[in-house]
């Protein structure tokens, strides 16, 4: 090697080196999330936080949604992790806190503002430990092109009849029906089986005699519920199979399908991207005459400390901060879609995020089905939804095969 | 001859020059690889010390159906990654090396720097350029796919998923191979070719009678390096399938499953490391084998056959 | 000499061989160049289409980009601590290479020079550390490196990347040093030199060579490399440019421009200094092919 190449090359180095090396007076936290969506709202609460807390600096570093978890998991056993963890509800966040990753808040002063629904996506078993501050839930539902919808002539389906109907009319009419892809399958899972399942299970009621062992997976109304996901599998874009979630983010807004079967997080995203008018509508009924309609309103969100961040102090500054009508109020606004999981008053100015906000006077709430308790085994059956779910669309294996899958994974409570 | 330090008694400088490598490779490299050897022996048990379950992991790895089909699908995923590599990227780059070395073509330089270039850049970004070639949204290979009746989306359907992504890294890797074989062929004398000239054989019989043979320990080195490099692969299917490596597991291989057992994935998988190294330790004795093979099997025939 | 003898071969050679050759000529440049055509291609449309808006993204993939629009590199600008990442890699690189040929050589003139008792024993130790790839033992390293509380900084990258380069250049290094004649030595000896001298200011210069070969066998691998930046040191300060790339172009898929304008950025450097050293790269990596 050239004595002069080298020479340079170090001398580049030091260069390159000497400004990461250098102090900054302010402390900078980062903050870990599965959000990549949000970069933008993220950068204007954390500025709003900045200027009330000139010393603190919080950085937001998304990771992808299906990595996040890995990569944060092995950053935390790294001894890497971001200073502030957005948590994942149930198991995953309890792995961490029990690991001793994650910081307890139970005596953060604010906290009292969450009530026990708002903190069970973050408890202990035993009820005594709290270790994120809840943030907010999401709602299951279908988001769609109203102005397409209006030119056509389509309304919003109430029953599953309807909307299987309106799927084949708009075929053809020779537009794409749903915007939805199966290569990652969490969409499958999240956005098909546990969006539309609740109507086939009765939401609460199965969702407990799951746990309990009462009910089976391979019992009719789940089957059916993974049956009645399977049914869409002509109404998905061509090449679905090789879609993935973020590619149908994009696809939506550029017009390339008339519905999105949504969580309510994507509504920022969508208003921020699409040309068009946007409406929403609940998970259709399968029974036209059923007392009650059910609806995903799914514990979503939180954000904890890392146990063993360089700036402890400041991280519980920032989280007392996110127990604050202030910062309820911001964040329902700027992320139209998450609703704060607080007992505060707070008033939305999304007319779209409000649509899915009124289902709750409506319909009841229940949440996965899969998430509490049941997806503890040694592989996760949520998890392996993810797998399982893209698998039986594509016709590798059919919906009952599946539901017997996914019942080998279960873990039930004693 | 004889050694001039063997007449000191004590040679203290023999410790400095091999105490910092010693030091630095057994602790970083030899003790870690052992110990995760000796980790896939134990179980972890909460709150306390691994525990000795002697080839209790391995029993399940084989046998216990949650474990021994993902296990034996990677097994058998890697060897088709492997089949590929060897079958598709090998004979490319031997041709490629073939052409380049032949006596009067111009402008080799240019070619070799174009041909190596993939093989410089990471698999991040290669896995995320073809994944964006090969999406159907975009349509740029996914189009003309379908045109030809092949299955498409190549990346979505399970019998063309693999092989795929096999030929992605065949595209970023032959450069390597091909440096390997042209060094091979560019060493070999004139006058043999020469001689089979004059005899009036042709350029493809030269080859082939002449050239080829003289290779063949090159052949065996790159056979060898395709199959270390193939059961330790994970990077590229991890950036372009990410790490559940759909289809249905259609691209998961030895590296993708041994990542997520480790570090586990999706919203509510736990990790689980110490089944991690089981598997690790599987990959271990797979390449072990490989190496033997080649080393006392393949190599020394070859050698033989050069003397 | 190889000038006569093509000429006798030519002209020896009777006209339908002569043609036969021409055409073989003529193929030899069809399959190079096709080859390089697709070598090419898919880092070619990236570039172009990173200069495009979304819509232009989709709509017109093949043609070139009218007007050029920076959307995209402006997105990733405002977001990405490129700079940050780069010297990371930078550090983690040229550190790596400059241990592992200090270090390589030191262990590889010591098994070349000297007969002293295990030096067989480490020759073959070191060697079974070139087959066996160190990502095995993952499991083992994070719990050693958090044990060495090392664990998440560029130390812990360096560590390992130099652990696992040193069983190929002790191998490539020990037989270029064989190769110095003794006789140079000996008459240093003679002249009262000591063994650190010989080493450092006669045999080192003889092998630079040798040294150029091992910096490059490592510079590519070691810049490239995804795995041991995801699991030991993943946090934003120490993120490499590869995971750096990752996590961003994970950032933008949402966004095609942005995650097109990234992985160019993410290339371009890549590929100057490869258009500008591709000589010495591949003149490197084939002496030490030779040597294997």
């Amino acid at each position: 090697m050239k004595k002069a190449f080298t020479f340079t090359l170090v001398l580049a180095l030091f260069l390159v080196a000497l400004p990461v090396s250098a102090q900054e007076e302010v402390v900078e936290l980062v903050m870990g999330s599965w959000r990549t969506e949000d970069i933008e709202q993220w950068d204007e609460i954390l500025a709003a936080f900045s200027a009330a807390y000139p010393n603190i600096v919080v950085r937001f570093e998304p990771t992808l949604n299906t990595e996040y978890d890995a990569q944060l998991r092995a950053a935390l056993e790294a001894g890497t992790g971001p200073d502030l963890i957005t948590c994942r509800p149930f198991d995953l966040s309890l792995g961490l806190y029990e690991a001793g990753y994650l910081a307890s808040v139970n005596d953060l002063p604010g906290m009292e503002h969450f009530n026990d629904v708002a903190r069970s996506g973050w408890i202990t078993d035993d009820g005594e430990n709290v270790y994120c501050v809840p943030m907010a839930s999401v709602i299951h539902g279908f988001i769609y092109n109203a102005d397409l919808f209006e030119e056509h002539g389509w309304t919003a389906p109430a029953t599953m009849d309807e909307f299987m109907a309106l799927l084949q009319t708009i075929l053809d009419a020779g537009i794409t029906p749903l915007a939805m892809g199966t290569k990652d399958g969490w969409g499958n899972a999240y956005m098909g089986f546990e969006n539309i399942g609740p109507n086939y299970w009765d939401g609460e009621v199965g969702r407990q005699a799951l746990i309990s062992g009462e009910a089976k997976l391979t019992d009719p109304e789940f089957v059916a519920a993974i049956e009645a996901v399977v049914a869409w599998e002509p109404y998905l874009p061509d090449g679905h199979e090789a879609i993935g979630y973020a590619d149908t983010q994009q696809l939506f807004p550029l017009g390339g399908a008339a519905i999105f079967p949504a969580g309510s997080w994507e509504i920022p995203i969508f208003e921020a991207n699409a040309m068009f008018a946007m409406h929403a509508f609940k998970p259709p009924v399968v029974d036209p005459d059923a007392e009650t309609c059910w609806i995903n309103d799914h514990v979503d969100i939180a954000v904890g400390m890392n146990a063993a961040t360089a700036h402890p102090e400041e991280a519980r500054i920032f989280l007392e901060w996110l127990t604050t009508q202030e910062f309820a109020q911001m964040y329902s606004n700027l992320q139209p879609g998450f609703f704060s999981l607080s007992d505060h008053q707070l008033t939305l100015e999304n007319p779209l995020a409000q649509e899915f906000l009124d289902w709750r006077q409506e319909c009841q709430g229940t949440i996965r089905v899969l998430y509490q308790y049941l997806s503890r085994g040694e592989v996760s059956a949520d998890n392996e939804n993810w797998r399982i779910m893209p698998a039986v669309i594509q016709g590798v294996m059919t919906p009952m095969e599946a539901a017997e899958e996914l019942e080998s994974y279960l873990w039930r409570p004693e | 001859m004889e050694q001039v330090a063997a007449r000191r008694p004590r040679r203290f400088y023999i410790l400095v020059f091999v105490l910092p490598a010693f030091i630095l490779y057994s602790m970083f490299m030899a003790f870690p690889l052992l110990d995760s050897l000796r980790l896939s022996l134990y179980q972890e048990q909460a709150g306390g010390p691994d525990v000795f379950v002697g080839l209790a992991n391995f029993e399940r790895l084989f046998n216990d159906p949650v474990w021994s089909e993902r296990f034996w699908n990677a097994l058998r995923n890697n060897f088709v990654f492997f089949a590929v590599h060897m079958l598709v990227q090998n004979p490319i780059a031997l041709l490629l090396a073939a052409l380049l070395t032949t006596r009067g073509v111009r402008g080799v330089a240019l070619f070799r720097t174009i041909l190596f270039a993939p093989t410089t850049l990471s698999f991040v970004i290669i896995g995320f350029i073809w994944q964006l070639m090969l999406s159907p949204l975009w349509g740029i290979l996914n189009n003309p796919a379908k045109t030809l009746g092949l299955p498409t989306p190549l990346l979505g359907q399970t019998q063309s998923a693999l092989v795929t992504v096999s030929l992605v890294s065949v595209w970023q890797f032959v450069g390597l191979p091909m440096m390997l074989f042209s060094a091979a062929l560019i060493s070999i004398s004139e006058e043999l070719i020469d001689a089979a000239r004059v005899d009036g054989a042709t350029g493809w019989q030269t080859f082939w009678r002449v050239r080829f043979p003289l290779i063949l320990p090159t052949v065996g080195i790159v056979g060898i390096l395709t199959f270390v490099g193939n059961f330790n692969a994970f990077d590229l299917i991890y950036t372009m399938q990410g790490a559940l490596a759909p289809p249905n597991f259609g691209t998961d291989i030895l590296g993708t499953f041994f990542y997520r057992t480790t570090f586990g994935g999706g919203a509510t998988q736990r990790p689980n490391p110490i089944m991690g190294t089981t598997i690790a330790t599987i990959m271990f004795l797979i390449i072990l084998t490989g190496v033997l093979i080649y080393l006392f099997g393949i190599q020394r025939r070859l050698v033989r056959a050069e003397s | 000499m190889t000038a006569t003898a093509t000429a006798r071969a030519q002209t020896s050679a009777p006209a339908t061989s002569a043609l036969r050759q021409r055409l073989g000529r003529a193929g030899t440049y069809v399959i190079l160049i096709v080859y390089s055509l697709i070598a090419v291609f898919p880092v070619a449309l990236i570039l172009i289409n990173s200069f495009k808006d979304k819509r232009e993204v989709f709509s017109s993939p093949y043609s070139l980009p009218n007007p050029i629009n920076m959307s995209g590199y402006e997105t990733v600008f405002g977001r990405a601590n490129v700079i940050r990442y780069f010297g990371n890699s930078l550090a983690v690189t040229l550190t790596t290479i400059i241990l592992v040929l200090l270090f390589g050589a030191m262990a590889a003139y010591a098994l070349s020079e000297y007969r002293f008792f295990g030096n067989r024993f480490l020759a073959i130790y070191f060697a079974l550390g070139i087959m066996i790839p160190v990502r095995l033992g993952t499991v083992s390293l994070i719990r050693l490196m958090k044990t060495l509380n090392l664990h998440g900084t560029l130390g812990a990258l360096i560590l390992v990347y130099a652990a696992a380069g040193l069983p190929i250049s002790i191998f490539i290094l020990h037989s270029f040093m064989h190769d110095v004649p003794r006789e140079l030595k000996d008459a240093a000896r003679v002249d009262g030199a000591s063994e650190y001298r010989i080493l450092f200011q006669l045999v080192m210069p003889l092998v630079r060579p040798a040294l150029a070969t091992v910096a490059v066998f490592h510079m590519i691998p070691v810049w490239n490399d995804l795995w041991w930046p995801l699991v030991l040191a993943s946090g934003e300060s120490v993120r490499t440019i590869t995971l750096g790339i990752s996590w961003f172009v994970g950032q933008f898929k949402t966004d095609w421009s942005a995650l097109l304008a990234s992985l160019s950025l993410a290339m371009m450097p890549v590929l100057i200094l490869y258009a500008l050293f591709s000589r010495q790269l591949i003149r490197g990596l084939s002496e030490g092919a030779v040597k294997l």
